[in-house]
């Protein structure tokens, strides 16, 4: 590694002539120079072409991809026919149409689960939180206890819950009555719901956790003397502290959740009207070699998961300026500049 | 960093021009490559590749090394693809839309053979070189699209019908049953067993996957009807699929199939069996030895699947050998997949991993039969089988089976109006 560290250094000693001109744009208070930015641009363009490679390009070919048609079959010959027509925005149309049927299914299952799942991991999750956070004997074993199904791969999570949801598993000899949980219906949704809920109320719990050992003693001391009861502490103190956090581990659970594929696929499987989502939707379009609406409907899902990402910075970290303490700001600032901003200004 | 980061440089902008040119090649050569399949020109010698699905039972690697022991300029070698069909399916198209190289010979599912034909990722294959007339018949079929032949079949299957054979005797039932009545009535006089406390009677595969197709394929057949003619017509809104229908569908009513049969895939159903839950099963040959080690070891024998009004027909699995159209060295493919689809090394593959070969003798080959007692079971049963649907859009086609099979089977369409949907789907999914 010696000499990888040379090839900075030499720029480096280039900044000082460059220094006055930077000086006049800088606020005072940084100390970079026009060297300095040229280096900086010229550290970054890796990772730039990276992602432009690995995330720009593919989103571009995708929304081409998405303007192209099913290739035909020439009834003469008996063969496809080698290139894909070009069908302007019609894939985007047809989800009005007859065959958006699948998709507005898909789209309500994506978004049921979303909120529902979302919901009770926010609440088993803060739970978990509370317990984790409390100091009594035994807490390591019980913090390693709760994020054991967060470290399970999903794909292995849903096939342990497939035994449990068996026509003779666990869950029907719990309930003592025969559901047939991986069958069409609205048993499946549950299902799939229980599971996921199990698997990732751990990862808001970990957040949470997270916010919570930022909060300084002192403030749960003062309300203590100014006699608050514990709930009035929970709603006046920790939540808002922990709000932070809180929001941002919902961000993200909302964003996986709204993409969730293998769950679902491998729980009750593939082709399932009650449980397919958007993903499972496209990747089936995929798979019988329609790569046009396919690649629609997954720009359709892209724009779906921006928006609703888009919402929560907009609308909530709005809700956030006011309330916003030590908790969870580590977080926060790394992942999103905007609220970053706000915590600056405040603290 | 530096020396990582210039290094990656030239990398990457490859992998970008790389892509480029290959959607600018998928976009201008269109029309220009539909000749090439047709032609019939084998031409070049040289390593090959052979690609399947992970070899769970050992037998293709030794396979291949005496290959490369006589042929040392030739070699093959194995590319192992994901054990999931759907996975193998869909690496092999993702190498053929990229017009690779990189796989010579293909073990395609039986069920693939139109759809890869149909889009030129394959090569039609000269007949005469291949003893097709000493294969199975409807097993040649499942290779063959619009009269050309596109793949070698290199091993079947076929489903059967497994019995409890000490509860049929003590019922004083001679026979296993060939249709569908007698299955119920045989079924209703060994449940008046004590023995059969608590048994059900009859399972295959319906759980909404490939299996329903199979099964519901199995059942329009053996009631005389069709899902697709032989022109590859849809045809199953008739007076004959809804017989076929309507056994499965009465069965889950009247607790012949027991209710969480609409959940179980060819495991659950062995299980079931195994654990002494059924008195019918219909499944693949695989499960005759591995019953062979559980609590009814010698209670159980094998007959071929009833029908309405006599034996029915079973739906074929099994793999055939096809010629990737965008391979190199397809002179050394073709001698390569003739040395495997040959009736020697499916022997071995029948002897060795307990794989049905497409060869007529080897179904009564004595040695054989003593080793595998089902062969005479399932050769009566491959030679009465029909193919599933050989479409195009088989994908489309097996996802509209399962679809309107299992509404019916749930119960929550009526039987007429599932067969009316589903021809109506599968009118839109073939085009015709």
């Amino acid at each position: 590694m010696a000499d990888t560290k040379i090839p900075p250094a030499a720029p480096v000693g280039k900044r000082e002539p460059s220094e006055p001109a930077s000086r006049r744009r800088t606020r005072g208070r940084s100390r970079a120079t026009a060297g300095s930015a040229r280096m900086a641009a010229l550290l970054v363009s890796p990772t730039l072409l990276v992602l432009t490679i690995v995330v720009l390009y593919p989103t571009l070919m995708a929304l081409n991809e998405s303007l192209y048609g099913t290739k035909g079959l020439d009834p003469e010959t008996g063969f496809i026919s080698a290139t894909e027509p070009f069908v302007g925005l019609r894939n985007y149309a047809d989800i009005f149409g007859e065959a958006g049927e699948r998709f507005w299914n898909a789209f309500w299952n994506t978004t049921f689960f979303t909120v529902v799942t979302v919901a009770l991991e926010t609440l088993i999750g803060v739970a978990m939180a509370l317990i984790m956070h409390k100091a009594f004997r035994g807490r390591g074993l019980v913090r390693a206890g709760i994020l054991i199904p967060w470290a399970v791969p999903t794909a292995i999570s849903g096939l342990l819950w497939r035994w449990i949801f068996n026509s003779d598993g666990i869950a029907n000899a719990l309930i003592g009555h025969q559901v047939l949980w991986t069958t069409e219906g609205f048993h499946a949704k549950v299902a799939v719901i229980v599971a996921e809920v199990w698997k990732t109320a751990p990862f808001i719990g970990l957040l949470v956790l997270a916010g919570l050992q930022v909060i300084p003693k002192e403030v749960y001391e003062a309300a203590r003397i100014d006699g608050a009861s514990p709930a009035r502490q929970f709603w006046h103190i920790t939540l808002p502290l922990v709000k932070p956090a809180l929001l941002v581990a919902m961000l993200f659970r909302c964003m996986d959740a709204l993409r969730m594929f293998d769950l679902p696929y491998i729980l009750i499987g593939a082709q399932k009207h009650s449980v397919e989502t958007l993903s499972m939707l496209a990747q089936n379009e995929a798979s019988n070699v329609r790569f046009g609406p396919a690649s629609a409907y997954s720009v359709l899902l892209f724009l779906y998961v921006f928006l609703v990402a888009l919402a929560f910075v907009r609308l909530l970290g709005a809700d956030l300026t006011g309330d916003v303490g030590a908790g969870g700001r580590k977080r926060k600032g790394s992942r999103i500049p905007a609220l970053r901003r706000r915590t600056e200004v405040t603290t | 960093m530096k020396t990582t980061t210039t290094r990656a440089f030239p990398c990457v902008g490859l992998l970008t021009v790389g892509a480029l040119l290959l959607t600018a090649c998928g976009s201008s050569d269109g029309g220009g490559s539909g000749q090439a399949a047709g032609a019939g020109t084998f031409e070049g010698r040289g390593p090959i590749t052979f690609v399947a699905g992970k070899d769970t039972t050992g037998a293709i690697q030794p396979m291949l090394d005496r290959w490369n022991k006589l042929h040392p300029k030739e070699k093959v070698t194995f590319i192992q693809l994901p054990t999931d069909a759907d996975a193998q399916r869909q690496q092999m198209i993702q190498n053929a839309e990229t017009k690779s190289d990189a796989y010579t010979v293909l073990s395609l599912d039986v069920v693939w053979t139109s759809e890869f034909a149909a889009h030129q990722w394959i090569d039609r294959l000269p007949e005469q070189r291949f003893p097709l007339d000493k294969m199975l018949k409807p097993v040649v079929e499942t290779a063959r699209y619009r009269d050309g032949l596109y793949a070698v079949p290199a091993s079947s299957d076929g489903g059967m019908l497994y019995y409890r054979t000490d509860l049929l005797k003590k019922a004083g039932i001679t026979k296993p049953p060939t249709t569908w009545a007698e299955l119920k009535a045989d079924c209703a006089k060994v449940k008046k067993l004590p023995e059969a406390q608590g048994m059900s009677c009859y399972a295959g595969q319906f759980q909404k996957y490939e299996g329903l197709t199979v099964n519901f394929a199995e059942a329009v057949n053996s009631a005389g009807g069709v899902i697709t003619d032989a022109n590859g017509k849809p045809d199953v809104d008739t007076a004959q699929a809804r017989e076929g229908l309507d056994f499965l569908v009465d069965s889950v009513k009247d607790g012949t199939i027991p209710k969480e049969g609409i959940t179980y895939l060819e495991e659950d159903g062995r299980q079931a069996f195994q654990s002494g839950k059924l008195v019918f099963h219909r499944n693949w040959p695989y499960v005759y030895s591995l019953a062979g080690k559980s609590d009814i070891k010698g209670k159980y024998s094998v007959a071929p699947l009833p029908g309405l009004n006599g034996p029915g027909s079973s739906s074929l699995g099994g793999h055939n050998l096809a010629l990737s159209s965008f391979a190199k060295n397809k002179a050394t493919a073709l001698d390569f997949m003739k040395f495997f689809s040959s009736e020697e090394n499916t022997a071995t593959f029948l002897k060795e991993a307990s794989l049905a070969p497409p060869y007529a003798s080897l179904y009564d080959d004595k040695a054989l039969v003593e080793q595998y007692p089902y062969l005479p079971v399932l050769k009566e049963s491959i030679l009465r089988a029909v193919p599933r649907p050989r479409v195009v859009q088989y994908g489309d086609v097996t996802s509209a089976v399962q679809r309107e099979a299992y509404a019916a089977l749930t119960g929550s369409k009526s039987i007429a109006q599932a067969l009316k949907d589903l021809q109506e789907a599968l009118q839109k999914s073939t085009g015709q």
